[in-house]
């Protein structure tokens, strides 16, 4: 895995700094530690920091093609490269390294933009063609890898972390109060918007061209959720397809020229991709797993049973409270967000162990719960439906327990307060946003904390729209998942726990589910082989049911969390700076929220009461835009470096040559 | 598959977890013989009124109609004559 930056001139030739190159790169080391890359000439920069995976001595970037007028700079995998490369070489395409960066350079040049819906894997990258000065920055499908892009003075300046924006010298972060209130209710900001102001996020699955000082950004690939309706297809036809598609996208995972490992969660997904590894190869296999010492969180056994069935070499983190309040700071350095979990803070752990076991690439099962409606959010929504068609009901909500068993436990006022909770907008069922709108209007209370209203907010209305055609025609199931992949998956789970945490220990995750095939397969397949009655995620269990024991494959989905306020409010003095930074001096430093109101919960969560759900993600929240404001606002400029004298640099540096002719 | 059928797959597939079908007799009450609890009733009713097309009413969802595979059956009849 790699990291890229750039600058690039729209109208007058002006050559970018080497040394504004170098600090750009410098801020992304972590993402590629292993060898760096610059291109310069009169118009643009380019740089790579790259972490070496496949053709360790030769891939050095950037990469030219035959003539040199294109050039690569790239962060990726294209896992069918093997493929793709026969038909280049039959077209006359002469290759100097055995990477599947130069396949898509090659492929640009004959096809442009199209290009990409020949690519199977997870990238971001930037192709400069300095003869027609124009520059083609493009992004997976699923947003796995990150992309962020600004418009300055004349420079558009691009990187994979905005952190590499903001070591340009014409460019500060400032808080996007919109970007906030967006987060305080979707759980994240919602590409292109991005925390930060006049800075954006190059959504999933788009590509951005400039051309003659103009900049389009368009979509080359979208999520469809349009249900196959052959009554002749029975569910043995669709599980048989399932299994060998997944089989294929998992394989197709392994290769590299570095050892692939893979995170063990104890459920269902991360668990199948394990056993088609170790059932269909000859491979040893190393997995990784986090336990909690809080018996709460903690699915040690699971991952233990799981890890012997399979026989792979497991390594555990042992993770408490402690730990998480105190890698928190840098946790929020490399996702670059406010968030209002610390969920994001025990996979920050787990890369850290696969980085010190020597590897720098791991499966896991990411994307299952979405595209094969493991989530509660999908039941939830399907009881409210069934509640909506007889609103009046005093039985069918009592559906709900099945999701909330703890209902049964609270008193009969609690009871009835819990269900005029959930019935609330029961009845709007033609809403788009049926599905999610509990759940935003909750996360949406945390808006009562900010200094000021934002001057837009946060309104699925506007900040979703134009959903993809055809949408009130799919499912209700599948609307829901759309939402889920857009707002939750792409955004959070890919990002902030995803990419920026495995990043942080140079360790690159590979997604089996999230093969654009697997994607697609499941967008046709019919809801009843996702959710059947209250059942999630049919049709994996069906798969699972060949590969796992049963006391995995039958499991109920457990969501995977990690505590919160006792994490920042023990004795540790290395969580001293929670309270520093939630003091109503540095709360009214910043600007963003009000004093009085955080201090409150501050003594609260202080006095060791129990705290709510909606009281935790305030504290996620707010000290991690704090953490934001401090790092990135406030001392920015005292964390900028450079490149080292021992780094291994590779300088194309055209604006020399340009200058001797 | 007759109602009956649809029925036993159902609560052997989604209640019971079974892989080997439902193992009781048509008229064992589900209550009285533990085979599904209260809130399963209702996943009863979702799953009835989605895969026959019809509306229960709180006050059809009672032991007469709801506490074996042979009342629910018998009830889908009554309400979904087509069936029948």
């Amino acid at each position: 895995m790699c990291g890229i930056a750039g600058v690039v001139n729209l109208r007058e030739p002006a050559p970018v700094a080497a040394e504004t190159l170098a600090q750009m790169l410098a801020m992304l080391r972590h993402r590629g530690p292993d060898e760096f890359g610059i291109y310069r000439d009169g118009w643009a920069g380019l740089g790579s920091a790259r972490l070496s995976i496949l053709d360790l001595s030769g891939g050095q970037q950037p990469i030219g093609n035959e003539d040199g007028s294109l050039w690569i700079v790239y962060n990726g995998e294209v896992f069918n490269h093997v493929e793709l490369r026969p038909g280049l070489e039959a077209r006359g395409h002469r290759f100097s390294t055995r990477t599947d960066t130069e396949c898509i350079l090659h492929l640009y040049e004959d096809e442009g933009p199209d290009c990409l819906r020949r690519l199977n894997g997870q990238f971001a990258l930037a192709i400069w063609d300095a003869r027609r000065r124009s520059l083609f920055l493009a992004r997976d499908r699923m947003g796995i890898r990150p992309l962020f892009y600004t418009v300055r003075d004349g420079q558009l300046v691009f990187g994979s972390e905005m952190k590499a924006l903001f070591a340009h010298p014409a460019l500060r972060a400032r808080i996007d109060p919109d970007g906030l209130a967006q987060i305080f209710t979707y759980w994240s900001a919602l590409a292109p918007r991005t925390i930060f102001k006049d800075t954006s996020e190059l959504p999933p699955g788009h590509y951005l061209l400039l051309e003659e000082g103009a900049i389009t950004v368009a979509p080359f690939w979208t999520l469809q959720f349009v249900e196959e309706t052959d009554p002749t297809r029975t569910e043995a036809d669709y599980l048989d397809e399932f299994e060998q598609l997944l089989i294929d996208s998992t394989l197709i995972r392994l290769r590299a020229d570095v050892p692939v490992g893979a995170y063990l969660s104890g459920g269902l997904d991360s668990s199948l991709t394990a056993a088609i590894i170790r059932k269909r190869t000859t491979n040893r296999l190393n997995t990784f797993s986090i336990a909690f010492s809080d018996p709460a969180f903690d699915e040690s056994a699971f991952q233990r049973r799981m890890a012997e069935h399979l026989g792979t070499d497991h390594q555990v983190v042992y993770c408490s409270d402690a730990d998480i309040g105190r890698v928190f700071p840098d946790v929020i350095w490399h996702a670059e967000t406010p968030v209002l979990r610390t969920a994001p803070a025990p996979m920050y752990l787990l890369s850290e162990l696969a980085h010190s076991c020597g590897f720098r690439v791991v499966m896991t099962g990411e994307g299952a719960d979405e595209l094969l409606a493991g989530y509660d959010i999908f039941k939830e929504m399907a009881i409210r439906r069934f509640w909506a068609k007889a609103p009046d009901s005093a039985l069918r909500p009592l559906l709900l327990r099945r999701l909330y068993p703890e209902i049964d436990q609270v008193s009969n006022a609690s009871q009835a307060f819990l269900m005029a909770y959930f019935k609330r907008g029961l009845s709007a069922t033609d809403s788009p946003f049926y599905s999610h709108t509990l759940r935003w209007s909750n996360a949406a209370r945390l808006k009562r904390f900010l200094r000021q209203p934002p001057a837009q907010g946060a309104h699925p209305e506007f900040d979703l729209t134009p959903l993809p055609r055809d949408f009130e025609m799919w499912s209700p199931l599948g609307q829901a998942q759309y939402l889920e992949i857009v707002t939750f998956l792409a955004p959070y789970l890919l990002s902030s726990q995803g990419d920026r945490m495995g990043m942080a220990h140079s360790v690159e995750g590979r997604f089996p589910f999230l093969d654009y095939r697997v994607v697609e397969f499941c967008g046709r397949l019919p809801s009843r082989h996702k959710l059947r009655g209250l059942r999630e995620k049919r049709l994996l269990r069906e798969v699972g049911r060949k590969y796992l024991p049963p006391e995995i494959w039958t499991r109920r989905k457990r969501p995977y969390r990690a505590p919160i306020h006792r994490c920042f409010f023990g004795d540790d003095s290395a969580t001293e700076y929670a309270r520093e930074l939630l003091s109503p001096r540095a709360v009214a430093d910043a600007g963003l929220f009000d004093a009085q109101a955080v201090s409150q919960l501050a003594a609260k969560a202080a006095s060791g009461a129990q705290l709510s759900e909606a009281d935790d993600m305030a504290v996620a929240g707010i000290l991690s835009a704090q953490l934001v404001h401090q790092q990135f606002v406030r001392d920015f400029r005292s964390r900028i470096s450079t490149l080292r004298p021992a780094d291994r640099v590779k300088v194309v540096d055209q604006v020399a040559k340009e200058t001797t002719h | 598959m007759n109602v009956e059928a649809i029925i036993r797959a159902y609560i052997a597939e989604n209640i019971l977890f079974s892989g080997n079908g439902y193992p009781y007799r048509d008229d064992a009450s589900f209550l009285d013989g533990g085979i599904i609890d209260s809130a399963n009733v209702m996943e009863l009713v979702m799953f009835v009124e989605e895969k026959f097309g019809l509306s229960v009413e709180d006050t059809d969802i009672v032991p007469d109609n709801f506490d074996s595979v042979r009342l629910l059956a018998a009830y889908v009849r009554r309400k979904q004559p087509i069936l029948a």
